[in-house]
């Protein structure tokens, strides 16, 4: 068997993936937390709630109407972003003209609603969700085996990051959205609809949280508290990427996933806080994060 | 932070330093109703009341006071709480000793945390502060002497001072008021000391509190740390009330439980915390008969709190008509 500093390529290249398939997820809900950070100011906690969310409503969508995964994952998002659109309308945009902390408090809060309301239904429990067929086995590479559901999780997440990225760089909607996060009053004076810009930008993010969500309901378990622990990593993942460059979120989430799963192959006590702790040399190092701009 | 936001505990009222006699009468009521409540209430459902007035106090300290939002303060106050215990139960430590220990463990615990977050501020610093805890919880999860889930258990009470037998539930009442007692009157004397008035300044105008030239890292830094001390005071008798330290104390929710007592109670006020902790400790006694969730009416108490009544039950009093004919004031 071969060795590479005295382990198994095999344990090497599993954990790697399994790195780069947390990664997808730090980088799709990092992502999500940036774009709603960018131009409403506000960290939305909810964002763990979202994600659990998509994959409940997945579920449902399955277990009640029938609806496949194909199909979920695009009405999923949907549904959840609606579901944000309607809280920004309603509750969240009251919120702008104070400080961004409240915006926090009121997500945390929302959260814990959320979540104790799925709790209350369904239990702590996880329950399963069938990965569809076209996408279940595993190929052969040679080194290691590759299950296919988890490639697709990495290729699916990589696109998604790759289209949010170019719709905000290089479409004129993005260029509206990057205008509003440098000057809202001198945007909306042109005649760009600036709140709406602001409800659409919170379903967007909320919107890929649930597709983060759909993606990780067959691999991980559906549960009301999937979303709770992660949230707080996803928070770390951001302020070492550093909220400037939207770019920078997506890198930095597959990044500390693989260096997660690394972790894992050499010293695995340390795995479920390798993150925090480069979050803390970050801080110490380069305050504003990897890719951030502002001090 | 961008634009002319109103920074977080400016829609606060205070008692004024100079308590006018109304005030004076109102204490020695609250103290009268301390001193003879064990009489008609549970005690031990008091002496949680008290110990968790005192962790929102502290917090309120660094939220109301310096204008910083920590989201990991469950990490003092859980931290303090096994320190406590582990001293007390397996050193066989007497009571004040395992105290100490745990407030001088959480106050080393908010040197190194609150070293690192003060390099952020604002929406930034809350996430910095969750995320470090959450890496204490981990610690604390695989840690030998916290024993993982299963927590501490059995802590002895122990003798106070080798004289007072806290395992008697009258004596434990008593002495758990004075240090809740204690507490309070650090932090009220804290916050009016010149000390108190620059934290204050940089909670209004950071900028111009630098332009004055007041280092102001290391004021925010003093305040982490003195809140982490007073939090891990209340984690310490804590241990000793229950008897057990488990991670539910570190855990993110602890966090942000007492968040909601201090948003609930009033930001920036000295009362406000320890009310809203009244209120938030006596709901989930009320709830933890039912089959209903916490989280839930948790949850939606925040919002509401966030939405429309974000100077909390203390606050709006103060600012009421009634409680400006009774000589409480705006301080700001």
């Amino acid at each position: 068997m071969t060795m590479i500093f005295g382990i198994p390529v095999q344990a090497l290249m599993g954990q790697l993936l399994v790195g780069l398939i947390n990664g997808s997820f730090y980088a799709l809900l990092s992502l999500g937390l940036a774009v709603i950070f960018g131009l409403l100011r506000v960290i939305n906690f909810a964002h763990g709630a979202q994600y659990m969310l998509g994959a409940f409503t997945a579920l449902l969508l399955l277990t009640v109407g029938g609806v496949n995964y194909w199909l979920a994952l695009i009405a999923a998002p949907l549904i959840v972003g609606l579901f944000g659109a309607i809280i920004e309308r309603t509750m969240l945009s009251r919120l702008y003209k104070l400080d961004h902390l409240y915006g926090l408090l009121f997500t945390f809060g929302l959260a814990l609603a959320i979540e104790g309301t799925f709790r209350y239904f369904y239990g702590a429990s996880g329950m399963p969700y069938a990965a569809p067929g076209a996408l279940t086995g595993a190929v052969n590479l040679g080194f290691m085996f590759l299950p296919i559901y988890r490639g697709w999780v990495v290729i699916a997440s990589l696109i998604v990051c790759i289209a949010v990225w170019f719709m905000i760089e290089k479409t004129k909607l993005g260029a509206y959205l990057r205008a509003a996060t440098e000057n809202p009053a001198l945007v909306q004076s042109f005649g760009v609809n600036v709140p709406l810009l602001l409800t659409l930008t919170y379903a967007l993010g909320a919107g890929l949280a649930a597709f983060a969500g759909v993606l990780a309901a067959p691999v991980y378990q559906v549960s009301p508290l999937m979303g709770s622990n992660l949230i707080i990593i996803v928070f770390a993942v951001v302020v070492v990427g550093g909220m400037g460059s939207i770019l920078g979120a997506i890198v930095t989430g597959y990044m500390l996933g693989v260096v997660e799963g690394l972790t894992k192959v050499f010293y695995p006590e340390a795995s479920n806080i390798v993150i925090f702790v480069i979050m803390a040399f970050v801080l110490i190092l380069r305050p504003a994060g990897l890719f951030g701009k502002d001090a | 932070m961008a634009g002319k936001s109103e920074p977080i505990g400016a829609e606060q009222v205070a008692i004024h330093p100079k308590a006018g006699p109304i005030q004076l009468v109102l204490l020695a009521v609250i103290a009268a109703a301390l001193l003879v409540a064990p009489q008609f209430l549970y005690p031990i459902f008091l002496m949680k009341l008290l110990a968790f007035g005192l962790f929102a106090a502290a917090f309120n300290l660094l939220l109301g006071y310096t204008g910083l939002l920590s989201f990991g303060h469950a990490a003092f106050f859980g931290g303090s709480a096994y320190f406590t215990a582990h001293a007390v139960k397996v050193w066989g430590w007497p009571p004040e000793a395992g105290i100490l220990l745990g407030v001088l463990g959480a106050a080393a615990l908010g040197l190194v945390m609150g070293a690192i977050a003060i390099r952020r501020q604002g929406i930034y610093f809350a996430m910095i502060t969750l995320a470090l805890s959450q890496m204490f919880f981990f610690f604390c999860l695989q840690a030998e002497f916290t024993h993982g889930e299963d927590g501490i258990q059995s802590v002895p009470r122990g003798r106070l001072f080798g004289m007072f037998d806290l395992s008697d539930t009258m004596t434990m009442y008593y002495f758990v008021l004075a240090v809740f007692i204690v507490g309070l009157l650090v932090i009220w004397r804290f916050v009016n000391s010149p000390f108190g008035m620059i934290l204050k300044s940089i909670r209004e105008n950071e900028q111009r509190a630098i332009s004055l030239g007041y280092s102001v890292s290391r004021y925010k830094l003093g305040a982490f740390v003195m809140s982490a001390a007073l939090a891990g005071l209340a984690g310490g008798i804590k241990a000793l009330i229950f008897q057990f330290a488990t991670l539910t104390d570190v855990g993110w929710q602890m966090s942000g439980e007492v968040i909601l007592m201090t948003l609930l109670g009033g930001i920036g006020t000295l009362a406000g915390p320890v009310v809203g902790a009244g209120l938030v400790v006596t709901l989930q006694n009320y709830l933890a008969t039912s089959d209903f969730p916490v989280t839930i009416i948790t949850g939606v108490v925040f919002m509401v709190c966030v939405l429309v009544f974000r100077r909390g039950l203390i606050g709006e009093f103060f600012a009421s008509k009634l409680g400006r004919r009774l000589g409480f004031r705006s301080e700001s």
